[in-house]
């Protein structure tokens, strides 16, 4: 997938300028926070088993190579393939391997972000493969020819015109002038065209919620059924995951269960979670007869024993982007890779590098609000800080950046001096204002003022007012 | 070898080598063990009240239920609701032998094939293995007598499931699984309601790639859970 983060501000400027965007964004923004707060506060024990998600992951990472080798051990006692892929490349090979020796034409595919991750789609049909995306939201992007803005909702970006304007011209043989009176008429041609490219495909790609070292089972979590239908019909069943996807037990399976769906869609349970156990045994009437685990590092392992190893528990769920007000106001699309919002702020620099990915831990207001939701309580705010301090060590940051900074430090380590320049600054500002409430334009900060005011300091310094308090007691 | 380089690398993070053997032991023990954690409270419950539990989570997730104090009065369940809905009278029904055993005779107008889901299907009946109050969900492991795709392809799942079988947690349906069958079927499934999506505009529609309909034959087999509360 082409990167385009390091384009970030670009990127970002585009998406406040684009109508269509806001308006899809502005829709979707609230439905997400409400549904999950409802389904949190049906749930007394929500908090308490918060905990428990942070534990069982915390207790895996801590022992990833004896759960992996145990996972791997049990996808084959249940007669299952687990092929082990260090890169993306390695990944990409593994899964062109299995669909030729398949023989397959055309391939369906579950939704998976590690499959955007892999580049899979792309690599399949460089040799003659094609992929078809079966998730409703996925099949459109595939439509469209573009990358999901969202890791649980891939056309977040999306309003219902497009919907009906890009079915219009991708099902030609339909009717021209039909009408598409309610969402779901949209929703039922998807239906009625994915029906066929389930029944003829040779191999399903699926992604991974978990694995089951205990079982050796493979999970996925959907609520149209297509994940399903995609790893039960096809004669060859190749799920990809990542290797932090694995969990121990069924136990621990259904603790995070409880977690996932309720911080993504604020459902209580999703309508399918799917537990798939190697291929299909004698006398079963239905299944694929071949299973295999493409089971990928692609930078995981690098992440294991840094201040980042913490972003190894991510569950997927998206509550975090789903709360982030920068996110919110710029799209999926802007952060310029595969992961965005909060936790792709923090992945993206792991898996791609911070010299690319270094606005997007930036792109943050230190909120807080994604950490207060995280299922699994990932410190996404410090892991930010943390790169932002990695990037400021390997100057990555642009030369005013680094001089504005050490001039602010030089201050900052003189505290006399430092209450005086912030006296004058309130002064300045004051007057600057004249009488306004806030500052539409800022001399030498024109780049900081034009997405935003800058409201007038209404008192003293802080310091001062501290002063006068302590005085007061 | 990528496996290799994978685990030495994990290694590597954690600053340790391969684990010793009791680190090993006790990993293993804890798989044998598999603990429990929190479940929460709202499913233990007194049978009554548990049942009606996961038929009012059924119905909250767009499903129905339909209670029958007999498994002999299956059949007709299924011809009424049939036409109640206007589908057509047919369909394919798991080999389960609970299900064959059923007097499907005593509907002549029905057609009964015993066999896996089709494309064209527009009903199917299941056998359900358990049902989990805390969410509504049906557990349906898959067999020889209970095919996957009678669960995905039909327009409308019916599933028979005995009230004996409604259990409060997952964890409670997993550790009968555990017991019943030895270990994981091929695919295991937990189905709560119908297939829906809501990729358009954030909004919910029901009718997906699954099931439009989900509709529970309910055998009230075990008396406690008879007395309404």
């Amino acid at each position: 997938m082409q990167v385009t983060s390091p384009a970030f501000k670009d990127n970002a400027a585009r998406a406040l300028a684009d109508p269509g965007l806001q308006k899809a964004l502005g829709k979707a923004k609230g439905a997400f926070l409400q549904r999950r707060a409802e389904a949190v506060a049906r749930l007394p024990e929500f908090e308490a088993l918060r905990d428990i998600g942070r534990d069982i992951k915390n207790h895996t990472l801590a022992h990833l190579d004896f759960y992996l080798e145990t996972f791997a051990a049990n996808v084959e006692r249940a007669g299952g393939t687990v092929h082990w892929c260090r890169t993306a490349e390695e990944a990409r090979e593994a899964v062109l391997k299995i669909c030729r020796e398949a023989g397959a034409r055309t391939v369906t595919k579950g939704k998976s972000m590690i499959s955007e991750e892999l580049g899979i789609n792309a690599h399949l049909e460089a040799h003659g493969i094609r992929p078809v995306e079966t998730d409703l939201g996925e099949y459109i992007i595939q439509l469209r020819r573009e990358t999901p803005s969202h890791i649980i909702a891939p056309a977040f970006h999306l309003n219902r015109e497009d919907w009906e304007a890009d079915f219009r011209r991708a099902h030609t043989d339909l009717d021209p002038n039909r009408v598409f009176a309610e969402r779901r008429d949209i929703l039922a041609e998807a239906r009625a065209k994915l029906r066929q490219k389930f029944l003829a495909a040779d191999v399903g790609i699926t992604g991974a919620n978990f694995l089951i070292a205990e079982t050796g089972s493979s999970v996925i979590v959907t609520n149209e059924g297509n994940g399903d239908l995609t790893q039960t019909l096809p004669r060859v069943h190749i799920a990809l995951a990542s290797i932090e996807k694995v969990v121990p037990t069924l136990e621990d399976c259904v603790s995070l269960l409880r977690l996932l769906a309720r911080s993504a869609t604020g459902q209580d349970f999703s309508v399918y979670t799917t537990f798939s156990t190697g291929g299909r045994r004698p006398g079963d009437l239905d299944g694929p007869q071949e299973y295999h685990v493409v089971l990928v590092d692609n930078g995981r392992s690098e992440m294991i024993g840094t201040e980042f190893q913490e972003m190894l528990r991510c569950i997927r769920c998206a509550a975090c982007m789903n709360h982030c007000p920068v996110y919110g106001a710029v799209g999926g699309h802007s952060y310029g890779w595969v992961y965005p919002g909060p936790m792709g702020s923090v992945l993206t620099p792991s898996l791609i590098g911070v010299d690319k990915a270094g606005h997007l831990p930036n792109a943050s207001t230190f909120c807080g609000k994604c950490e207060s939701v995280c299922p699994v309580k990932i410190p996404l705010p410090k892991m930010m800080r943390h790169w932002r301090e990695r990037e400021f060590e390997r100057h990555l940051q642009p030369g005013a950046a680094r001089t504005n900074l050490a001039l602010w430090a030089w201050f900052a380590k003189r505290p006399e001096l430092y209450r005086l320049a912030t006296r004058a600054a309130v002064a300045a500002l004051r007057l600057l204002a004249r009488g306004r409430g806030a500052l539409p334009s800022l001399p030498f900060a024109r780049g900081w003022t034009v997405g935003r005011d800058l409201p007038v300091p209404q008192g003293r310094t802080f310091m001062a007012e501290y002063a006068a308090r302590q005085r007061r007691k | 070898m990528s496996k290799e380089a994978i685990l030495s690398a994990i290694r590597r993070g954690l600053k340790r080598g391969p684990l010793p053997a009791d680190q090993r032991l006790m990993l293993e023990a804890r798989l044998a063990a598999h603990p429990r954690h929190l479940i929460p409270a709202r499913s233990r419950l007194p049978r009554a009240e548990q049942v009606a539990l996961f038929i009012r989570n059924v119905e909250k997730e767009f499903g129905s239920v339909r209670r029958l104090a007999d498994a002999r009065e299956v059949p007709a369940a299924v011809a009424e609701f049939l036409a109640a809905q206007n589908l057509p009278p047919r369909l394919a029904l798991a080999p389960h032998p609970e299900l064959m055993a059923l007097d499907w005779s005593s509907r002549p107008m029905l057609q009964v094939e015993a066999r896996r889901g089709a494309a064209e299907d527009a009903v199917s009946l299941q056998h359900g293995f358990a049902g989990i109050a805390e969410t509504g969900t049906l557990m349906l492991p898959s067999a020889p007598d209970r095919p996957t795709t009678l669960n995905l392809l039909p327009d409308t799942a019916l599933v028979f499931l005995r009230a004996s079988r409604i259990l409060g947690a997952y964890e409670e349906a997993f550790d009968l699984l555990r017991a019943e069958l030895g270990g994981m079927p091929r695919n295991v499934m937990l189905v709560t309601g119908p297939s829906r999506s809501a990729d358009i505009e954030q909004t919910l529609e029901l009718g997906a790639h699954g099931p439009r309909r989900l509709h529970i034959l309910l055998v009230d087999d075990d008396p406690a859970a008879l007395s309404a509360p």
